[in-house]
């Protein structure tokens, strides 16, 4: 079996005095898709967004593809990562959010071009060419001059995930991208994801609620409750043979 | 008409010093070093704090006398006091604005790994800008008609000419200040004009 290239060690995270995760203990393998499910608190998010470098631990060590997330070593002793290393360790992250996020003083090529440019010093013809392929590839050849605000809510999040892929990322991190989208934008979004999962090469971690999608493309569902990892295993385990009450309860309102 | 050329003068560099001042000042308020921010926020207070026309007496006679600090001209005191005091103002826009963008766009940009400074000249500061424009219009305007003080600290400006017409013929009074009047306005148009487009220029592309 080959090495992990995500490992999550005892990791906890409180706000205030709320403790979103207790404990987590979990490996992502090169190229694996996960699926995260869980109601809505259970501290989904906050699990990637550690991994994103958007919220540091409390407590616990995240180590990404052999390296440690958000401790460095100086002087022999662990302290807390700088923003040099947090920069040197993410590089292989991509992450694609609920918002978009996308800059609206771009247009879409621009939002897709700038990073490769700026951050992995690729000249700008290349960085150029390969952005308009990404875009191409997630159906938006036609917009590259548009921007943000001229685009429908499907659009935009096809071109946050263009501009995410054109990095290159090894890992790449959905948090809900369809919840904030119109039912009928939501399918072309997951057609996108689908055909990025079936490319094979990327790990991809799915924040999601969309139950049906997430088993179909999933090679292991985590259901995420009360700040542990409560279940975890491929599809069907998950789904059809566990358990596991809370699970079943959750399940069943998706089914309804 | 005379005087006109001090009013320039002085209003060309008020905006010029001004707005450095405000983007300096702004830029330090958001540091996180704490004795550079409190120590702008004491600047930001003080000179938002007192009235403008003290400070150009500040600036003219008082720190000469106290303190033997000479400025070398009256110029020189009432470009520095206009632009602080304006700078004081607007450089609460600078980092209100700033401030104003949303958190989502430095999260994408820490996705995107870029560093704190690429993020800044990148994606914050470029959307805060839009949002400043249309407020540092009025705020150029404003500063226009503050210049019309610098004659109280004996600066020979477009009022202080009108002024001094004016005692040399009584008879002439309300037609020497309506051609004060036309004159400030007259400058004031294009840079209402600039407003405008400044105005436009902010509303393109912004998020919605």
């Amino acid at each position: 079996m080959s090495k992990p290239i995500v490992t999550y060690d005892e990791v906890t995270k409180s706000f205030g005095d709320v403790e979103v995760l207790k404990g987590i203990n979990l490996d992502i393998m090169p190229s694996e898709k996960v699926a995260v499910i869980g109601p809505s608190g259970s501290g989904k998010t906050t699990l990637i967004r550690m991994l994103m470098t958007l919220e540091q631990p409390t407590d616990g060590a995240i180590i990404v593809d052999g390296e440690n997330l958000w401790q460095m070593e100086e002087k022999g002793r662990l302290v807390d990562a700088d923003e040099k290393h947090l920069s040197k360790v993410r590089g292989d992250i991509g992450m694609v959010f609920q918002h978009f996020n996308l800059f609206p003083h771009m247009t879409i090529l621009e939002n897709c071009m700038m990073a490769p440019v700026q951050v992995q010093k690729e000249d700008k013809k290349s960085a150029r060419k390969r952005s308009i392929e990404m875009l191409e590839k997630v159906g938006l050849g036609d917009k590259l001059d548009n921007f943000p605000n001229q685009l429908s809510g499907g659009q935009k999040q096809r071109v946050a995930m263009a501009r995410a892929l054109v990095m290159r990322p090894k890992i790449m991190l959905f948090d809900e991208v369809t919840s904030a989208l119109d039912p009928e934008l939501v399918e072309e979004v997951l057609e996108v994801i689908r055909d990025i999962a079936l490319e094979g090469e990327m790990a991809m971690v799915l924040v999601t609620h969309e139950m049906e999608f997430a088993l179909d493309i999933a090679d292991r569902v985590l259901f995420l409750d009360d700040g542990v990892i409560a279940e975890s295993g491929t599809p069907s385990e998950v789904i059809e043979h566990s358990q596991n009450e809370r699970l079943q309860s959750f399940l069943r309102r998706f089914r309804s | 008409m005379r005087g006109m050329g001090i009013t320039l003068t002085v209003l060309g560099g008020s905006i010029i010093l001004g707005y450095l001042m405000a983007f300096i000042a702004g830029f330090c308020r958001l540091s996180n070093n704490t004795f550079i921010r409190k120590f702008t926020g004491f600047y930001v207070e003080i000179f938002r704090g007192t009235s403008l026309i003290v400070q150009l007496f500040w600036f003219s006679y008082a720190l000469p006398m106290l303190f033997g600090i000479e400025l070398g001209s009256d110029l020189v005191a009432g470009i520095l006091a206009i632009s602080l005091n304006y700078g004081a103002y607007m450089s609460e826009i600078v980092r209100g604005s700033i401030l104003s963008v949303s958190n989502g766009q430095t999260e994408a940009g820490i996705a995107l790994n870029l560093t704190p400074f690429q993020r800044m000249r990148y994606v914050i500061f470029p959307q805060a800008l839009r949002m400043m424009l249309p407020e540092f219009g009025n705020y150029l305007i404003q500063m226009l008609k503050a210049t019309s003080l610098i004659s109280l600290i004996g600066m020979t400006d477009v009022l202080y000419y009108g002024n001094l017409l004016r005692s040399s013929n009584l008879a002439i009074e309300s037609t020497v200040y309506l051609f004060i009047l036309i004159f400030f306005f007259i400058i004031a148009l294009p840079l209402i004009f600039l407003t405008r487009k400044l105005e436009e220029i902010s509303k393109k592309g912004v998020e919605t």
